[in-house]
């Protein structure tokens, strides 16, 4: 038999049945959303990662110096103590860092940790505090909404002064002016001087929730207890290559100060957005592995339930068999009326699946804080996958149906 | 997906040399010719001996009733006549085709050009229409839809139904559901129609109306077998080949086979 006819048989057959067929369809159509909503975000969130996070977080040609990573995972016992005994970076570490840079490289130097903060009438609120120094607003690319920057004598002094964030702003003076307004900081007074322009969220958190006060500021101390320690330093050179060679020349200079022998690995962490990257990497490949477990669990459920619905098809039309037989149908016409059938049924459970996937990934996108996008190759997959299911599925009923002997099913009632 | 075989598997010699020692005159155009057949079925450890050595040989243009009671081996003559089954033993030729030792996919063909059914229960598709009906064998000829269509049309208007080509079996009378179901033996032209117990299922007036249709067909030339166990319904016939315990008891022409009825209901 053609299969274009095979293919209007299974239609009708199915439309003959459109509420079996709809429970048919129910395993594969969820497999297949789940399979394409999940790789939709995934996907979504990578992209994101590549083309948002990296930057908002860490900037282009941007790397940092730290005593211990700040992108890592799967940290063993063994290593987090080895990393607690390492050196920290002291401001005294930065001169001689900057010195062994080209002029044209920006630098920072940042300390940060979550702390309260509030204002006379309102109560403490958490927020990620900042203690820096150097060209921090130029290489995160901050820029003010109102008021101004942290100026050059300010950082100099001390001056008790912050700019904050928009979600700082929005909590403590949601309806007046924020600039010339106090801001307690562990029990100490700042003068709020700028207003910084929104940066948006990272998978759904903000990054507006912060205020930045100069490193020798009292602030400093609240961020990290010990006089002279800093979180790290920030440098951003122009180009990729001045970012590759200022990272080897601020690694020797760092294995310098350390007295470290040829022989003794690095006791600090070097880290670009590449690192960021990585780090990512290893997160995705696990959400991969996740989202693969749910859509199989669907699909195997689907194939299970197709394979019954197609014995029980089998059983009540094995008349309809024998009358195909004697009008002169062969095995394989009856074996592939079978498989057409079943994968016909399967392939539409999937694209209704790819549907509502992609119903779902644009639902995500617009309503949660996490991006979506829809991969083509999970379409792809998802097709492939139906079709498969139905086959394999398939494949069983259709051959019992195939060997049925004409005058036996031609006898069924 | 057709495989053409339009050679005869078997070569005219041989068939010839069959048909000598069968006792026929190799001129007239034998359209089957069984030798010998048997069919036994192993049931259950016991074999039963359903035909037990049928010599039938039946030329173009025939028309055919076999007859028998419940058991005498007619539905197994049938079946083996219809390529739905194959002797244990014996030879059947069918236009000039070794039928008894072809395998499935070759008998499939067979029954699919060579052999038109019309069964007692009708056996049409539910759901489809008169004429997806009729199209079928053309289908796994592998005609081409179009001409499918066509001559599907055509076998309708045959048997007076080209009215009712998108009708559905439910929505037709039992005249014409059989009706429906000659055209579909006719659409593929076969050798032989092969009836069995064509008028089982319907009421005497359309029984007679059905009988018409097969009258017609065989004044048009159509070989005709009919299975049949009422006599009045193989009357129609012009040849009457009655079975019992798997051989046949008696082949005669209708007018010495009607006496031969009459004086057996006279003596009793």
């Amino acid at each position: 038999m053609p299969f274009v006819e095979a293919i209007r048989l299974a239609l009708s057959q199915i439309r003959a049945q459109k509420l079996k067929s709809f429970f048919t369809l129910l395993g594969v159509t969820i497999g297949v959303m789940f399979l394409i909503a999940v790789v939709a975000v995934i996907n979504g969130m990578g992209r994101y990662m590549e083309e948002e996070f990296a930057g908002k977080l860490m900037g282009v040609n941007t790397f940092t110096l730290r005593h211990r990573p700040y992108f890592e995972m799967h940290t063993t016992d063994e290593e987090w103590r080895s990393f607690a005994r390492r050196p920290r970076i002291y401001l005294h570490d930065v001169e001689p860092v900057v010195q062994a840079l080209p002029p044209d490289v920006m630098w920072a130097i940042e300390s940060r940790d979550q702390i309260p903060v509030s204002t006379k009438d309102m109560r403490p609120r958490d927020v990620e505090a900042f203690a820096v120094d150097g060209a921090f607003f130029e290489i995160r690319s901050l820029n003010v909404e109102s008021g101004r920057l942290i100026a050059p004598h300010e950082f100099a002094n001390g001056a008790k002064v912050v700019v904050i964030g928009q979600d700082v702003k929005k909590r403590f003076f949601p309806t007046t002016s924020a600039l010339g307004r106090e801001l307690r900081i562990g029990g100490v007074p700042y003068r709020i001087i700028g207003v910084m322009e929104e940066q948006g969220s990272v998978f759904g958190l903000s990054v507006d929730k912060f205020v930045v006060g100069p490193m020798n500021s009292p602030l400093a101390r609240l961020l990290n207890r010990r006089f002279g320690v800093i979180d790290g330093i920030i440098l951003k050179s122009s180009s990729m290559q001045g970012m590759r060679e200022g990272m080897e020349r601020v690694r020797q200079v760092m294995r310098g100060r350390h007295k470290l022998r040829p022989s003794q690995p690095d006791n600090f962490s070097i880290e670009t957005t590449e690192s960021a990257l990585t780090f990512w990497a290893k997160i995705e490949n696990i959400l991969v592995m996740a989202g693969i477990v749910l859509p199989a669990l669907g699909l195997v459920v689907g194939a299970i339930v197709i394979m019954n619905i197609m014995l029980v098809a089998v059983a009540q039309r094995t008349r309809e068999i024998g009358i195909r037989k004697s009008l002169g149908a062969r095995r394989r016409d009856i074996l592939s009326q079978f498989l057409v059938e079943a994968a016909t049924l399967s392939t539409i459970g999937a694209a209704f699946g790819i549907l509502f996937g992609i119903g779902i990934a644009a639902l995500v996108d617009r309503m949660s804080p996490m991006p979506a996008s829809v991969a083509p190759w999970s379409v792809i997959t998802a097709v492939i996958l139906g079709a498969g299911v139905g086959i394999i599925s398939g494949l069983y009923p259709a051959a019992r149906a195939a060997r049925l002997d004409p005058i036996v099913a031609l006898r069924q009632e | 997906m057709t495989a053409h075989i339009d050679t005869p598997i078997s070569s005219t010699a041989e068939r010839e040399a069959v048909i000598r020692s069968a006792g026929l005159a190799p001129d007239e155009d034998w359209v089957i010719v069984t030798r010998g057949i048997q069919r036994d079925y192993d049931m259950g450890g016991e074999v039963v001996h359903a035909l037990r050595g049928v010599d039938l040989a039946i030329r173009r243009n025939e028309y055919v009733a076999i007859m028998g009671p419940s058991g005498s081996g007619k539905s197994t003559l049938m079946n083996l006549i219809g390529c739905l089954d194959t002797p244990t033993a014996g030879e059947y030729w069918l236009n000039g085709m070794l039928v008894s030792d072809m395998t499935d996919d070759e008998l499939a063909r067979v029954r699919n050009r060579e052999i038109g059914f019309v069964f007692q229960t009708f056996n049409l598709l539910p759901r489809a229409t008169a004429l997806h009906n009729v199209e079928l064998p053309l289908v796994y000829a592998g005609v081409p839809s179009q001409e499918r269509r066509q001559r599907a049309t055509q076998a309708l208007e045959r048997v007076q139904l080209g009215d009712r080509a998108t009708h559905r079996p439910n929505e037709l009378s039992g005249g014409q559901r059989q009706r429906v179901a000659i055209a579909r033996a006719l659409v593929n032209e076969p050798a032989i129609l092969l009836a069995d117990e064509p008028t089982g299922n319907l009421d005497s007036g359309t029984s007679a109306e059905i009988m018409r249709v097969f009258e017609s067909l065989a004044a048009e030339g159509q070989t005709v077998i009919m299975v049949t166990h009422e006599a009045d319904i193989a009357a129609h016939a012009r040849r009457i080949v009655v079975l019992r315990d798997g051989r046949i008891s008696s082949d005669e022409r209708r007018d010495t086979f009607a006496q031969r009825v009459a004086l057996a209901q006279a003596a009793h």
